[in-house]
């Protein structure tokens, strides 16, 4: 019976402010939230969308054998619609890299930002709650972690990691958990002397209860907040990764890899293999930027007129 | 303000020492170190061997860890493989070019950054405040080596004006330092913009800007006089820790323009397997972070007494 109740309670704190903001907001941001359903609607039916498969050239649907290398977009000399964004070295299709592509960057950015902030909150929770040599421990890890660039760290992990998909994901939950710790633990150092944590304290709930129905509930607010503002650092990371060399390993397609591949024909001249995949980059990293905006200044009403 | 500084240099130290212990777990954790070391095709046992022997990889973890800090307190970081140089020799060779790249760049954010910022705050949400919205905006979200692509693409390969790579003969080279330099500029302008913005709208709702005003100054001394001022000391702070950033976080930059800084002497060694390389730049650039923010700390402590009886 307790159980039933207190997730039911867990539910109502959490859920109105998440319905609020949804369905009582005006002037929601359309053009972000477009930008990434599309986005994920492209990663979810990459295999039914794209019209080529993205690890192989395109071939000639006479003769059998690959074409051009290079193609240009269709709407320049050459080019064709088949192919409607060009071919990369390979003759591969552009288009249909980029469809793939767009996986790679949603599930590192939203699986690492996830997983680093499922450490970091815990650790921030405990740390600002229990306090003691606890808090003094993970404090200071916290900052010798924060002393380091993300993207040397994450370069860093990546030359003791072999790189591949998962462990790309693995070393940006490595890297982003301390942004987490930091913040949420400061909250948490507030929202302890409330007085409805402390009447629960005297009412004889346990510590594990405290933080899990009283404090956690509050501090999602800010979660969310630092959650949508990671995500758009967690994909340029990546992509700088994959354009280093150091990334998700070809011939998967990535952005980031894509650009380091058209970064020689960019300079005899050939943009599209570099630019697309920069612009892709570039949309999803903004929407979800604008979003985070949106949601931290929702959440916040003291930001709301700045 | 002894007790402060004593604080502060201890939590310092305190920092590095948990640097090291975290970078000499991380290369532990994942595996064998000798075959990270040495990682090329149909390498024999007994090379492992060698370089375990060499390395001191044998012997307990303890003594391994105490030969590792210790030669660091020295400033030794070992010899790269590649260069067969010390890797501080190396570092430092390259690290003149970082600085100089780096301080080019925090110069434009600086230029692009405040007064765009100031602007966007005085004449809160006109269209000048939009503009500076956007820029803020770009900056945070177009990856710098998306623009240097860009821009070599326009620059250097359609227009001809700019040479695409390297440095160039001369240390100074204008022509071969700008467009790194705003490729790399870019994303601290739009952090910057968006600092000066919101700390000048804080200054500029302070009970002593509207006595200046309600003495009948003029709007632009109220401006530069009172708001500019106190507004800077935030913006200062984050400048101060850009640069220091910048010079660290150039590597992708770098590597677009074949910068000869560290950024991309980290990569270089990374591509060629040259641990002792990758492991020293990494602390370094740890070191310099804490060191700056050790420095402004103090300074922060200088100018406002409040922190320094607190702290």
């Amino acid at each position: 019976m307790s159980q039933i109740s207190s997730v039911k309670n867990a539910t109502v704190l959490i859920f109105p402010s998440i319905q609020r903001i949804i369905l009582k907001s005006r002037n929601l941001p359309i053009l972000p939230i477009a930008i990434i359903v599309a986005v994920l609607f492209l990663a979810i039916f990459a295999n039914l969308i794209s019209p080529h498969d993205p690890e192989r050239s395109v071939k000639d649907t006479e003769t059998g054998r690959p074409i051009d290398n290079y193609l240009p977009p269709f709407w320049m000399d050459g080019g064709s619609i088949r192919t409607p964004l060009g071919t990369d070295f390979h003759s591969r299709d552009i288009l249909s890299r980029l469809i793939h592509g767009s996986r790679v960057s949603l599930i590192v950015g939203l699986v690492g930002t996830l997983a680093a902030g499922l450490v970091g909150t815990t650790l921030g929770i405990t740390a600002g709650y229990l306090g003691g040599w606890w808090d003094q421990i993970i404090m200071r890890v916290t900052d010798a972690w924060l002393a380091l660039p993300s993207l040397i760290f994450a370069i860093f992990l990546a030359s003791v990691l072999r790189p591949s998909l998962w462990n790309i994901v693995i070393i940006l939950a490595l890297v982003f958990w301390s942004r987490y710790t930091r913040q949420i633990r400061a909250e948490v150092l507030a929202l302890r002397e409330r007085d409805y944590v402390r009447l629960a304290e005297v009412t004889g709930a346990s510590r594990l209860r405290v933080m899990v129905k009283h404090i956690l509930p509050n501090t999602l607010n800010t979660v969310m907040v630092l959650f949508s503002l990671t995500i758009g650092v967690a994909i340029i990371i990546e992509a700088s990764l994959s354009f280093l060399g150091i990334g998700v390993p070809p011939p998967k397609p990535a952005w980031g890899l894509m650009m380091a591949d058209g970064r020689g024909p960019l300079i005899a001249g050939k943009w599209w293999i570099s630019v697309f995949p920069g612009l892709c980059i570039m949309l999803l990293v903004l929407a979800s930027n604008l979003l985070g905006d949106w949601l931290r200044v929702r959440l916040d009403p003291q930001l709301r007129n700045r | 303000m002894r007790r402060f500084l004593s604080v502060r240099i201890f939590y310092s130290i305190l920092t590095l020492w948990l640097l090291t212990i975290i970078v000499f777990t991380m290369v532990r954790l994942t595996g064998d170190p000798a075959t990270l070391w040495t990682d090329y095709p149909g390498v024999s046992e007994e090379d492992l061997d060698m370089v375990r022997e060499r390395w001191g990889l044998n012997e307990p973890q303890i003594t391994q860890y105490w030969k590792f800090v210790s030669n660091i307190f020295r400033g030794d970081f070992g010899t790269s493989f590649q260069f067969s140089m010390s890797v501080t020799d190396i570092y430092f060779q390259r690290l003149p070019n970082s600085l100089l790249l780096g301080a080019t760049s925090f110069l434009i954010s600086l230029i692009i950054g405040v007064p765009l910022g100031i602007l966007s705050a005085v004449k809160v949400n006109s269209r000048w405040d939009s503009i500076g919205k956007l820029i803020a905006l770009l900056g945070l979200s177009v990856p710098g080596f998306f623009v240097g692509l860009c821009l070599i693409l326009v620059f250097g390969v359609q227009l001809g004006w700019l040479p695409i790579l390297g440095k160039g003969d001369q240390f100074f080279d204008i022509r071969y330092l700008i467009m790194p330099a705003f490729s790399l500029g870019w994303y601290f302008a739009g952090s910057l913009l968006r600092l000066t913005r919101s700390s000048m709208l804080e200054v500029l709702g302070s009970d002593y800007v509207k006595l200046a005003r309600l003495k009948g100054m003029p709007e632009i001394v109220v401006i530069a006089k009172h708001a500019f001022k106190n507004a800077m000391i935030p913006v200062l702070t984050l400048a101060g820790l850009q640069l220091v950033l910048m010079i660290n976080v150039a590597v992708v930059v770098e590597v677009i323009f074949q910068w000869p800084g560290v950024g991309s002497l980290l990569i270089e060694a990374l591509l060629g397997r040259d641990f002792p390389v990758v492991q020293g730049a990494v602390l370094m650039a740890g070191a310099m972070i804490v060191g700056i923010n050790l420095l402004l700390d103090v300074l922060y402590a200088m100018v406002d007494p409040r922190i320094r009886i607190s702290g």
